[in-house]
């Protein structure tokens, strides 16, 4: 049952990413579509009213500087408004300002698509913040589809323009986000979800004792939060607490909404290129890493704790430790899985209660970066795995490599290889800092190898602007708030400015015409070349690290 | 494929003087060039530290200090294996330029001053610009033009051709090369070169490897090397922490003998062998490549420009048979062109001797040995003999003998135009034979395409490279020709310029253009091309364009020279291929080594059951040494290659390198395995 379960709703997410990736085609292209009668009024009074000229097209220079500015000056705003969240109204639980460095980590947070959240919604932030978090969360996934969108047009295109940024942001949000969140918000809605600016209410529960029930705009974040890759929950508890994810249909509707745009941009790829088979290709790479992950997870959890069952508790349903009871082993395998491997970071189970070999999986997910990943960037990793598979591969059949169509050379070799260094960078040199740092890995709630894991699990999921959290360990220190933070910051906006420099240069580089002397990137043979690249240089660089956590942990379980 | 193929890529010379090359790159300011065993040298400096002085990092190890020796033993073999296969690929190159030194012995020269008055200066002295005399027996001081006089000269210094060639003013083999002999005759020479900058000095320092620049791709290459170089420096230097969290500890030379596994040692250490040695592999064809760049564009051609004369065909016609016109026969056609073509020594002119032999028409010589001899001569376009009887008898362009048989009141056959145009079509040249007014028949000069090329043209369109073939000739012959040799396109009455325009066509669509060519107004067509291929018999304005220069001045060999370039490039992918791979099985020889002291369950992860962690650690690291003496053939000689789609080559090559990198080590280390450990038993460090 379970395994069929997990097989149809994945099946629903690959074939759903099919007519949304055709929509998304379009976003990017501006080619005809079924909404502009509507929809092109309404951009049209948006580019108005903020004075975007939607004609004027960028250079990879001016779209790098574009995004990174307006994320800039929405991050300081953010800031200040997590600073002044008890001045600003919309504040019924009498919440007051946030800690500095822990505005300083949830502005960064909410800007990069990361949402790790050292903060639990329910006592730390007032309405008003949930709702312009909820603001943050259309703007920071649309940024992402507008990096990939541009890199797209850069990597495919004739022009040397990558188009406009300001315009790109503005489709994805009016024509994507924004409609499919307010339907989906709806169901929410029908469903259970909150969505109310009251206040938090007080009820005597059937054992007698008190119990603060937390409100608020729920389902309107929720909706977003799911659909765009963020996973920062309005409760702490986030996709586990039942206000958040109430029903078996809530938690299937939340799976697919995780994975839905990301894997479509994949099929958006497919029609920008006009090449399908090619976009197959790298659709049936992610696809198989992120099975292989559910997989494994779903495995290692249904065998449950070895170490429980010795001391005679019934292991029979799995692992159930740090999971909800209205969702099985099943389904909170695969939301692990799809949480990671699409960079959502929503979680409807505790991973730090998974299994380690199950808990190593959601690592694995999110060091790899390319099991569909992220809303567009995790596309744009793909692509650069690809690049450096092409250079590989390239090199083998005796001419320069050539990637649809465009040489690649030096330039884009070395922007390739800064992206692909700095996420294990930025994973182990601070996870290896902090395990040294007395007052830093005091903040693990356990020692040894599971210590390990957490600290190593928080930095990858910064790294890898995740989100999700190894909820045993205590972050909200200023150590790892500034040091999480600068983590998120960086792993987001270099690889971004990295590829738009590989988009640039490529989109100006001379096609080279095809003959049977040019190595296809399309077939079987360049697919099971890229899963051995990704996996030889994207996950082996983590083994030492994933050897003393999650391994050395599950060996020792027994 | 050339004789020099088969030479074994080392001899005994060599070999030695490389040896006592890898220790002289030892020095860090030559080694930091090669980033990635630079990083195995600081390794073996820090070994070498610890061995010395074990109890740096106060580790309990037992007899640690003796296993910090060994480490930095094996880590500095690795360098000095790396070290000696960059020496064996200069030792080679070396070799061939101390051939070449030798003919730069310091000579004298004759310098001309304005009165026309000798000097004799020293070679050394003479400056561009200067004119100078070369006598019989004279070493041409540098290289130059002839400006005036004919003389042949042996050139066998630089082409290793022994039979001397015609140098002439004026003409397109006006070029010499300093070095080089005059065997007969005499010389005036305008001297073209900058002292030390000759053709010779410059072939010198190319074999030898010193004017030597990285590639674009080999910097691409040393980018991804370096990467991943760095990455793993990421991972090493993380682990120390890690491990002692986990209270695992580590001995520092483990964390290099880690690090120096994982890092791209095999391909960083091979590295500029395979260019130099694919510089060699060119150089050995007799041709000499500008720079390792132009090598390398070699493999990316899309299309290839070739002449038809000299190139495709032989360019000298000759004769396939006597076509009779009017009620004449065959005979009588052969009878009369063998009588034009007895005195005639051109190449046309010996091949009807050799036709009418062929086709037992005989004559007897004697009765014509008192006649005079009409040469052949642009206006007159036909050539034969006078009969001391009167009788004129000639052969020579259609148009030319009917003028000449009307103006003596003749008539020309009717089916004359039928079998001239005939002939064109098929490609040929008609040669009408005629005596005064009558016409007999026509000799069918036949230009005959060079034996193999039909099939090396469709070797290069099964590895997608188009060929154009550029003739002066008209349509209807370059077409035939052009069929009959299989070439995909070609350009009819083509003029210099046209192949410039073809070159920018070609490369506007985005492709690779390599062409050959000899005379002067092929410079710029040369110089426009990607790769061009000069030959060395060419005027010093085509050597001086193209990035390429064949000193047998075969114009096929641009095919090769592709070829090798794209094996350069192969190679090189498919030995980073195979270092990446072995990775796989390095982790899981280090790794479980590492932890199942501390961790006895990570045994688990031994998956090829080896001994001990020392010995397993000491095994990956002996492998991951001796690897690279291992692949210095395959570096040297290049992967294997046959024109295939680029499909195809992938397949196979990532099946051995791609699939092999991931098996071989794991075989090889647990060989080694088996063989280590008692070893180390032995000296107690189990």
């Amino acid at each position: 049952m379970g395994i069929l379960q997990i097989v149809i709703i994945l099946l629903l997410i690959f074939v759903l990413s099919i007519p949304v990736g055709k929509y998304i085609y379009k976003i990017i292209s501006g080619e005809r579509c079924f909404v502009d009668p509507v929809m092109n009024r309404v951009d049209n009074l948006i580019y108005k009213i903020s004075g975007i000229k939607k004609e004027q097209e960028m250079n990879w220079k001016q779209y790098a500087v574009a995004l990174v500015l307006t994320n800039l000056v929405l991050t300081v705003i953010l800031f200040a408004i997590l600073r002044l969240q008890n001045l600003l109204g919309l504040n019924p639980n009498g919440i007051g300002p946030m800690e500095q460095s822990l505005s300083f980590n949830t502005a960064i947070s909410f800007i990069t698509n990361t949402n790790f959240q050292s903060y639990s919604g329910e006592s730390g932030a007032s309405y008003f913040v949930q709702m312009i978090l909820t603001c943050f969360m259309f703007v920071a996934p649309a940024t992402g589809l507008a990096a990939a969108a541009a890199f797209l047009r850069g990597i495919i295109g004739k022009s040397k323009s990558l188009g406009n940024f300001f315009v790109d942001l503005t489709r994805f949000i009016t024509r994507l986000l924004l409609p499919v969140s307010i339907v989906l918000a709806l169901v929410l809605v029908f469903q259970g979800v909150p969505q109310t600016l009251s206040h938090n209410q007080t009820v005597a529960t059937i054992e007698g004792k008190m119990q603060d029930i937390p409100l608020g705009p729920v389902a309107s974040l929720e909706a977003v939060k799911n659909l765009a890759s963020n996973g920062g929950g309005f409760y702490g508890a986030n996709s586990a607490h039942p206000f958040e994810n109430p029903t078996p249909l809530t938690n299937i509707i939340t799976i697919i909404s995780l994975g839905l745009i990301a894997t479509a941009t994949v099929v958006a790829f497919g029609h920008m290129l006009k090449n399908k088979k090619q976009a197959w290709v790298l659709f049936g790479v992610a696809a198989f890493l992120l099975v292989l992950s559910v997989g494994v997870t779903y495995y290692s959890e249904s065998k449950g704790n070895p170490v429980l069952e010795r001391v005679g508790l019934n292991q029979s349903m799995g692992n159930m430790e740090g999971k909800e009871l209205r969702f099985s082993v099943a389904e909170s395998s695969l939301f692990t899985g799809a949480t990671t491997a699409y960079q959502v970071g929503a979680v409807n189970s505790m991973h730090d209660s998974l299994t380690p070999a199950g808990g190593m999986m959601a690592m694995w997910n999110m060091m790899l970066q390319t099991a569909f990943g992220g809303k567009g960037t995790g596309f744009i990793y793909l692509l650069m795995f690809a690049i450096l598979t092409v250079f590989l591969c390239g090199l083998m059949v005796g001419r320069t490599p050539e990637f649809l169509g465009k040489k690649i050379e030096g330039r884009e070799i070395k922007m390739v290889a800064i992206a692909i260094l700095l996420h294990p960078l930025l994973i182990l040199i601070p996870t290896a800092i902090s395990l040294i740092t007395p007052g830093a890995a005091a903040s693990t709630s356990n020692p040894g190898f599971h210590g390990l894991s957490q600290i190593l699990y928080n930095f990858t999921s910064a790294s890898a602007n995740n989100g999700s959290a190894f909820a045993g360990m205590m972050t909200n220190t200023v150590y790892y708030n500034v040091l999480i933070g600068i983590i998120m910051l960086v792993a987001r906006y270099l690889p971004i400015i990295a590829m738009l420099a590989v988009a640039g240069s490529m989109a100006s580089k001379k096609p080279v015409p095809e003959s049977i002397g040019t190595f296809r990137t399309d077939n079987t043979i360049f697919a099971v070349t890229l899963l051995g690249v990704i996996i030889i240089v994207g996950a082996l660089t983590f083994f030492p690290a994933l050897a003393l956590g999650p391994i050395a942990e599950q060996l020792t379980l027994r | 494929m050339s004789k020099h193929e088969k030479k074994s890529f080392i001899n005994k010379e060599i070999m030695l003087k490389a040896i006592k090359d890898s220790f002289v790159k030892l020095n860090p300011k030559y080694m930091i060039k090669n980033p990635v065993m630079f990083v195995v040298e600081i390794g073996f400096l820090i070994t070498l530290f610890l061995t010395f002085l074990p109890n740096t990092f106060k580790e309990q190890d037992t007899n640690i200090q003796l296993y910090n020796a060994i480490v930095s033993a094996i880590l500095f073999i690795t360098v000095l294996f790396a070290n000696f296969a960059e020496a064996v690929a200069e030792g080679r190159g070396k070799a061939q330029a101390e051939s070449l030194k030798k003919t730069r012995k310091d000579t004298k020269a004759k310098l001309l001053d304005k009165n026309g008055n000798i000097k004799i200066i020293n070679a050394s002295d003479v400056k561009k610009g200067d004119i100078v005399l070369a006598e019989m027996g004279d070493i041409i001081p540098n290289d130059g033009e002839v400006v005036e006089g004919l003389a042949f000269v042996d050139e066998s210094a630089i082409t290793g051709e022994s039979a001397p060639v015609l140098k002439q003013a004026g003409s397109d083999f006006n070029s010499v090369t300093g070095g080089t002999k005059v065997k007969s005759d005499w010389l005036k020479i305008k001297i073209t070169a900058v002292p030390g900058e000759s053709f010779l000095d410059r072939m010198i320092n190319l074999v030898e490897g010193a004017s030597r620049q990285k590639t674009p791709n080999e910097i691409a290459l040393t980018m991804v090397l370096v990467s991943l170089t760095m990455i793993f420096l990421i991972v090493i230097v993380a682990l120390y922490p890690m491990a002692q969290y986990s209270h695992v500890k580590i001995p520092v030379s483990t964390l290099i003998a880690l690090l120096v596994c994982l890092i791209p040692t095999t391909i960083g250490g091979l590295l500029s062998a395979i260019g130099i040695a694919g510089m060699d592999r060119v150089t050995r064809f007799n041709v000499i490549a500008m720079s390792g760049k132009a090598v390398e564009a070699c493999g990316d051609v899309d299309t290839m420009i070739l002449d038809k004369t000299g190139t495709i065909t032989f360019g000298n016609r000759l004769a396939a048979d006597f076509i009779p016109v009017g009620k004449n026969s065959m005979e009588i056609v052969g009878r009369f062109a063998l009588i034009s073509s007895l005195k005639d020594d051109t190449p046309e002119g010996k091949s009807v001797i050799e036709l009418a032999k062929k086709l037992n028409i005989e004559i007897k010589p004697e009765e014509y040995e008192n006649n005079k001899y009409i040469e052949f001569s642009s206006q007159s376009r036909m050539s034969g003999i006078n009969l001391p009887n009167g009788v004129q008898i000639r052969k020579g362009a259609s148009d030319s003998i009917r003028k000449f048989v009307l103006e003596q009141g003749g008539t020309v056959p009717n089916d004359l135009e039928g079998v001239t145009a005939k002939i064109s079509r098929a490609g040929g040249t008609p040669l009408v034979v005629c005596a005064d007014k009558e016409i007999f028949g026509v000799i069918y000069l036949k230009d005959t395409i060079k034996p193999g090329l039909v099939e090396r043209f469709a070797r290069l369109r099964q590895i997608g490279i188009k060929t154009i073939m550029c003739t002066g000739d008209n349509p209807l012959t370059a077409e035939t020709i052009a069929r009959e040799a299989g070439v995909d396109e070609f350009v009819a009455e083509c003029k210099p310029e046209d192949k410039i325009d073809v070159i920018k066509r070609e490369q506007a669509a985005g492709r690779l253009v390599a062409m050959t060519g000899d005379g002067t107004n092929d410079a710029p067509a040369l110089a426009q091309a990607d790769v061009g291929l000069a030959m060395n018999s060419g005027t010093q304005a085509a050597k001086e364009a193209a990035n390429m220069v064949d000193l047998d001045s075969d114009p096929t060999k641009i095919i090769e020279a592709v070829e090798i370039g794209k094996q350069l490039l192969i190679t090189r992918g498919s030995l980073t291929t195979f270092s990446i791979a072995n990775d796989v099985a390095k982790y899981f020889a280090i790794i479980p080594a590492i932890f199942t002291l501390a961790i006895p369950q990570m045994k688990l992860l031994n998956i090829m059951g080896l001994a001990s962690p020392k010995s397993a650690i000491l095994s990956a690291l002996i492998f991951n040494a001796i690897i690279i003496p291992l692949l210095i053939p395959i570096a040297m000689r290049g992967v294997k290659y046959k024109p295939m789609s680029a499909k195809a080559i992938l397949a196979r090559n990532m099946a051995i390198y791609g699939l092999g990198g991931v098996i071989v080590p794991f075989v090889g280390i647990k060989l080694i395995d088996l063989g280590l450990n008692p070893l180390l038993k032995v000296l107690n460090l189990v």
